[in-house]
């Protein structure tokens, strides 16, 4: 059983918090790491695949600490988010060189296996240069498990997949969670996550803001209420029209903030509306901000995306 | 050495287009030999020219750059280091195979060159050409030791390169005593001295100094390279 543990990290680069005391722990099946854009997950999937250190704080892998140490990667798989991979080579040298360079008993046939999982044998004779973005993908997948690797890590794997290459891919990563191994993804789609992800963690601005399986996520985020911060070019007549429209459950002023509290009843419908009341009645909008803390704002921009 | 990462490297060297650039030093030195040795000037002279000057002050560094920073730079640059990193592999035997790869590969594209234009231009006469050869594979050598270090540490291994083998070298190197010694160069060309008949090279620094700071340059980038590499840290940024 592989557990990659995050105890009390941090990363931060220069003043910027990356990271923010994050403690979790990934275990068998597959988790999905969950965030809006700049949430810290690829920091968070650098330092778990040995390419970053913590500031402070441990990631180790069954007790074992990754960063500094290159035995890890016999039972870790990285499928890293950028694309570059050795154009000149073609997929089969390309699987062919990952297992080499594993010290694989017999590399070809590990390559091939590799290949044949991902479902690329026939396009191996191709230079990577001239793969579409979901090839790559693959291809780059069959470089990751050809050690037949206990935990697989993959940052942003279904960006730029096409329906079907995302179909495929989640079908992979499910059978792999299946087999027992300890699968960790990252995407800021809601909907992705909770198709493939037994288990979520949610990042947001380098906090680790919630942790369960999706129903739990959803519910932590339709049953709070949900309190914005709005600043308009007229709070007042904004008020009214926004009360005349009947989705709100509460809206007061507040004279020291210079702004208008608003409690949403069906949250979901209060991001679209408030823009269209606004526009109707001729009135620009400042600041839209959640008022509550940050889990909030995870979500609403969950939600919209 | 891992006969992996030398393929890749090896490939990731001359399957792209810098290879022509590679080629150019070369063949321009093949041409400058044919076309001096036609010249009716003194041969001594010619042949200091285009070995001391032109080859090992001008072409085995540039060589050695480019060929020392191809070896790694491109690849940490573009990301697919990760390929190589994520990988149970001790980081001095990538290191180590990297730089024989680029050593070979600056000895071959400019040491070698070098020896057939100066058989060209001057025959084998006073051990001339031999010790120039001779100090060439030695700074080739440093060279590409050095630039792999500086590809390494810096995402603009190239300018700083230049910066050293144009400004310090060429420039600094030439007038000042001092930056002479710190110069793979001169070392190059001090062991060139010592192998030549007598009075025929003339190097600044003394033989024992550049063995010294060929073998400590050459030796600690390596060490420094590995160290470095073992801690290298992906990017979230762009
Ligand atoms: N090398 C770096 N130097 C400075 N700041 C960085 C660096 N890497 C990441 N950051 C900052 O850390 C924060 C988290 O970045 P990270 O790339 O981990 O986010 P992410 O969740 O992967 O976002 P995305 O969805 O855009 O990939 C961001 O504010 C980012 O600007
Ligand atoms: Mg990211």
């Amino acid at each position: 059983m592989a557990v990659i543990t995050i105890d009390k990290v941090s990363r931060w680069f220069g003043n910027v918090v990356a990271v923010n005391d994050v403690t979790m722990t990934i275990g068998p099946g597959i988790t999905g790491l969950l965030g809006p854009n700049g949430a810290g997950k690829s920091t968070l999937i650098h330092m778990m695949s040995g390419f970053l250190a913590p500031s402070a704080g441990a990631v180790t892998l069954d007790g074992a600490r990754i960063w500094r140490n290159q035995e890890v990667y016999r039972e870790i798989g990285l499928v890293p988010e950028k694309e570059s991979m050795y154009d000149y080579l073609t997929g089969w040298e390309f699987v062919l060189a990952n297992a080499e360079l594993h010290g694989l008993a017999d590399p070809g046939a590990a390559a091939e296996r590799a290949l044949a999982l991902v479902e690329m044998g026939y396009a191996q004779d191709r230079h990577t240069g001239t793969y579409s973005k979901g090839m790559k993908q693959r291809v780059k997948m069959a470089s990751a498990l050809v050690h037949d690797p206990s935990v697989l890590l993959l940052d942003e794997p279904f960006n730029g997949m096409d329906p079907r290459q995302r179909l495929h891919l989640m079908e992979l990563l499910r059978r792999f969670g299946a087999d027992g191994r300890t699968v960790l993804f990252s995407s800021h789609i809601l909907e992705e996550v909770e198709q493939l992800a037994r288990h979520i963690e949610v990042v947001v601005a380098g906090r680790h803001a919630a942790s369960g399986d999706f129903r739990e996520i959803r519910r932590l985020m339709t049953d709070r209420p949900h309190r914005y911060l709005v600043r308009s070019s007229d709070d007042r007549q904004l008020a009214s029209a926004l009360i005349a429209d009947g989705s709100t459950a509460g809206i007061e002023f507040d004279a020291s903030e210079k702004a208008l509290r608003i409690q949403a009843v069906d949250f979901q419908g209060f991001t679209t509306l408030l823009p269209r009341v606004a526009r109707a009645a001729g009135i620009r909008l400042y600041t839209v901000s959640p008022a509550d803390e940050s889990l909030e704002s995870v979500f609403s921009y969950l939600v919209s995306s | 050495m891992n006969t992996t990462v030398a393929r890749l490297t090896a490939r990731g060297l001359f399957g792209r287009r810098r290879v022509l650039i590679l080629l150019a030093v070369p063949v321009l030195l093949l041409v400058v030999s044919v076309l001096a040795r036609s010249s009716g000037l003194d041969e001594l002279d010619l042949a200091h020219r285009v070995l001391g000057t032109l080859a090992l002050g001008t072409l085995v560094p540039i060589t050695g750059l480019i060929v020392g920073t191809g070896v790694i730079a491109t690849e940490i640059e573009d990301g697919s280091i990760v390929y190589l990193l994520a990988k149970p592999l001790p980081r001095w035997k990538i290191v180590t195979t990297k730089l024989v790869v680029a050593v070979g590969s600056t000895w071959l594209l400019s040491a070698v060159p070098l020896y057939v234009a100066g058989l060209l231009l001057y025959g084998t006469g006073d051990r001339v050409v031999l010790g120039y050869t001779v100090g060439a594979l030695a700074s080739g050598a440093a060279y590409s030791a050095l630039f792999l270090l500086l590809g390494v540490l810096t995402r603009h291994a190239v300018i700083a390169g230049l910066a050293y083998a144009l400004i310090w070298e060429s420039l600094i190197g030439s007038y000042v005593e001092g930056a002479q010694t710190l110069s793979v160069q001169q070392w190059g060309l001090s062991l060139a001295e010592a192998i030549a008949a007598d009075g025929t090279v003339i190097a600044p620094v003394g033989l024992g100094t550049a063995l010294w700071l060929l073998v400590i340059v050459g030796v600690g980038a390596t060490a420094y390279a590995s160290v470095k590499l073992s801690g290298l840290t992906l990017s979230g940024e762009e």
